[in-house]
């Protein structure tokens, strides 16, 4: 109980506590929701036209993490449940796509619709094995939970090695991925269409989750986390709740870690290690837990730290070899100082920092409009 | 309802803003017309990608910090053509997920003119799509694989080391012509590494020779039950395709399990320096062993190339340790520099790839060095080295062979010496 206490936003929690939304909301949840996407789409769209090539693949990146952290985020933000084995979920729908595609390759089916099958597959394959750790995490709680989860992060990736004939070991698999339709033309950026893929994959993600978060799913995802015995009293299965809880978020990171695959063309164990599901827990506590922004605040860092390290690094006069060296374990540093800075400055996170923020200008400013 | 209607106009700008802007940027990235990336009059930029951290980066580290060290030296002597070359160089950790970044921020961001010696088997694979589809010169990749001689799939990837059949087809030759009548065993790393020079070994000897074949994978830092195995096996000769690490974990088991074999070691993992700081106090267990290697002995003060390099290391390096990866790192410069002279002052990118096709490049390496139009691979043999008294060095003649069943032939061309200044000119 504590211990799932333990990791409730505080931020959250006091969102949870005002009564009723502020103003009356338009329309259904879905439509809202619905018309947020297709704006998300639309800004996406304009931005891979405006950005160069390698920062197209960036921002792809980013939506494969973000598919990854929004489920953490359901999870351990909605829920209560820690997870420290998310990246191995992710390397279940990362080697299930390579799977797929080489099937495919191999028996020479070639056509558009061939990923997102695969897609899918790693979304059903990562389901399966989410749901199998669900049902144990149900049982158990705090550092049990974090010890099996942790578990899992150790076994997957060794797995791929025991069965290097279907995995093929440390070396892993390569992922084929059809170029851009002919109908884009000839010269359409690969990295554009890397970024509308994962970018329609990632949004449509977010689109199930919000409205599930919003649903009474979502509601009563959040009362096992604040109370499980209040939950308990009020009618919720407990255990229930947690295990879909579960099964969604490795939905999500299935997705994640297949997208990734897809955009390295390459899928190995070294690429899933335990380091990748501490940075994500990491990153979506930084993001902020308590909402689906806070895990692409998450996405973002994961993705621009490393290379902000590199530019800082390249700022300062150093020997090339202690450079080098600095750079390779700087992220880390960081990435851990941040974690320490952001919870003793806005415990929210920098999601819980801005809403904390535009809250306040908007009741100055209507305090301004009153007077 | 105003007040949507105020947001939608404002995104709606918004989107518009974009798009428009989004449209001129991209005229002025195309209108550069003619140009070649990362080459200017004054400069040519190239980047690659290392393991400068993580598990694989002890040695390889030292690699690109030497080649940029004799790209300093070039620089200091006027350049090449009167440019001055730039080495950009990122770390991937060994990670193909960070190699898939960090070479597209080389290529799209940094623009650079060509790939020079990007490390690693699995980390490189994942980029020749990339590579070949952005028409980037992919040179000299720093792994004896043979997925980089494939003149017709990638006509713009070039190999360095020599593949590793060859390299087991060599040492397997040892074991044919001086240990005959051995039993022979072979541990290898459980990829193309160690598959492949499988395979070189047992052309030589025969596909039943090998009495007992094991793997190891690199996360696993036990090696007993492998050679356990090999003892129980009564092996009398161990072929090693290992990284340096595992060298050292194999020998080190070996001594405690009271096992000693005669070991014959992959150029990979065979550096002694590399191996004797790895096992410490126990560096005397690797009296005896067998290596193989094509560039000059680090430790051979009167090799003019070793002097060079000494020299450069002293002046461009931070006179950091010199061992057997600063010699290759240097020796991958030098070769660079001397295809940059034969592309001529015009530089493109066609015309660097077609100055390696054309071959007949002759620099620090014993064994030949073998691009041609149909040969995408890099050097084409070894000579094989001894440590005794605690040194390594030299012993017999160079040898020279194919992938395939080609012989095992003596290679007898003598080795050139460098130019005075340490600068190659263009011929």
């Amino acid at each position: 109980m504590s211990a799932t206490r333990a990791v409730t936003p505080p931020d959250t929690k006091a969102r949870v506590g005002r009564t009723g939304p502020a103003e009356p909301r338009l329309g259904s949840t879905l439509l809202r929701h619905l018309g947020l996407a297709v704006v998300a789409a639309l800004l996406l769209v304009a931005a891979s036209y405006g950005l160069e090539p390698f920062r197209n693949f960036q921002l792809a990146t980013v939506a494969a993490y973000l598919c990854a952290t929004a489920g953490l985020t359901v999870l351990t933000g909605l829920n209560g449940q820690l997870s420290l084995g998310h990246g191995a979920l992710m390397a279940t729908g990362a080697y299930t796509v390579a799977l797929c595609q080489n099937a495919f390759a191999d028996a020479g089916m070639t056509g558009g619709w061939l990923l997102p099958v695969s897609l899918g597959a790693a979304v059903l394959a990562a389901l399966v094995v989410g749901a199998v750790v669900g049902v144990a995490a149900a049982r158990l709680r705090g550092p049990y939970l974090a010890g099996v989860t942790l578990a899992v992060a150790v076994v997957v990736p060794a797995l791929t090695v025991t069965f290097d004939g279907v995995f093929n070991g440390e070396q892993g698999l390569a992922v084929p991925v059809e170029p851009p339709p002919v109908a884009l033309g000839a010269y359409f950026p690969y990295e554009r269409w890397q970024l509308w893929v994962t970018a329609a994959a990632t949004l449509l993600a977010l689109l199930l989750l919000a409205n599930l978060v919003r649903s009474r799913y979502g509601r009563t995802f959040r009362a096992v986390r604040d109370d499980e015995v209040a939950a308990r009293l009020a009618g919720i299965h407990v255990a229930r709740t947690q295990v879909l809880a579960f099964v969604v978020s490795a939905a999500g990171a299935g997705l994640g870690g297949a997208l990734l695959a897809v955009l390295a063309q390459s899928v190995s164990p070294g690429a899933f290690s335990l380091t990748l599901s501490l940075f994500l827990l990491m990153a979506v506590v930084i993001g902020g837990l308590g909402s689906l922004a806070g895990a692409a605040w998450g996405a973002v860092l994961l993705v621009a730290l490393p290379d902000l390290t590199h530019a800082l690094t390249e700022q300062l006069t150093l020997s090339p070899a202690v450079a080098q060296r600095v750079e390779g374990n700087l992220p880390l540093a960081i990435f851990g100082l941040t974690l320490v800075v952001v919870m003793i400055a806005a415990p929210g996170g920098v999601q819980g920092l801005l809403s904390r923020l535009t809250r306040a200008v908007s009741a100055r400013r209507a305090g301004r409009r009153r007077s | 309802m105003t007040r949507t209607a105020r947001r939608g106009l404002a995104l709606a700008t918004a989107i518009t803003l974009l798009v428009a802007s989004a449209a001129c940027t991209g005229d002025d990235g195309g209108g550069g017309g003619g140009t070649v990336p990362g080459v200017t009059d004054t400069e040519i930029v190239v980047g690659t990608h290392m393991p400068l951290t993580g598990p694989a980066s002890a040695g390889y580290s030292k690699i690109a910090p030497a080649t940029k060290a004799y790209f300093d030296h070039v620089n200091a002597n006027g350049g090449v053509h009167g440019r001055k070359i730039t080495y950009k160089i990122m770390d991937d950790g060994y990670n193909p997920a960070n190699t898939q970044q960090v070479v597209r921020q080389l290529v799209l961001q940094d623009k650079v003119f060509a790939i020079l010696n990007g490390l690693g088997t699995p980390t490189h694979t994942g980029v020749l799509d990339f590579l070949k589809s952005n028409r980037v010169p992919d040179l000299f990749v720093a792994s004896g694989s043979r997925s980089w001689d494939q003149p017709d799939r990638y006509p713009g990837t070039f190999g360095f080391n020599p593949d590793y059949t060859v390299e087991g087809k060599i040492l397997a030759q040892h074991v044919k012509t001086s240990l005959p009548g051995r039993k022979v065993c072979f541990l290898g790393q459980d990829d193309d590494f160690g598959r492949d020079s499988l395979v070189g070994v047992e052309k030589v000897l025969g596909a039943g020779a090998v009495a007992a074949k094991q793997t190891y994978v690199t996360s696993n830092t036990n090696v007993a039950p492998q050679i356990g195995a090999f003892k129980a096996a009564g092996c009398q000769v161990v072929i090693l395709a290992t990284v340096p690490g595992f060298t050292a974990l194999a020998v080190g088991t070996a001594a405690r399990l009271n096992f000693k074999p005669q070991w014959l070691v992959s150029n990979v993992g065979a550096d002694h320096p590399t191996l004797a700081k790895q096992l410490g106090a126990a560096a005397g267990l690797l009296e005896g062993m067998v290596g193989a290697n094509y560039l000059p002995m680090q430790n051979d003060a009167a090799d003019p190339w070793i002097q060079l390099f000494t020299k450069v290391n002293k002046e461009y390096n931070g006179d950091a340790p010199f061992d057997g990866n600063t010699v290759y790192g240097m020796a991958v410069g030098y070769l660079f520099v001397q295809v940059l002279l034969a592309a001529g002052k015009d530089l493109t990118r066609e015309a660097v790839t077609e100055a390696v096709r054309k071959g007949g490049y002759q620099g620090p390496g014993l064994a030949p060095l073998r691009y041609s139009d149909t040969d995408h691979s890099g050097y084409g043999g070894q000579r094989l080295t001894r440590v005794s008294g605690g040194t390594q060095a030299y012993f017999g003649p160079t040898y020279e062979t194919d992938e395939g069943d080609g012989p095992v032939r003596e290679h007898t061309a003598p080795p050139v010496a460098p130019p005075a200044n340490g600068v190659p000119t263009a011929s």
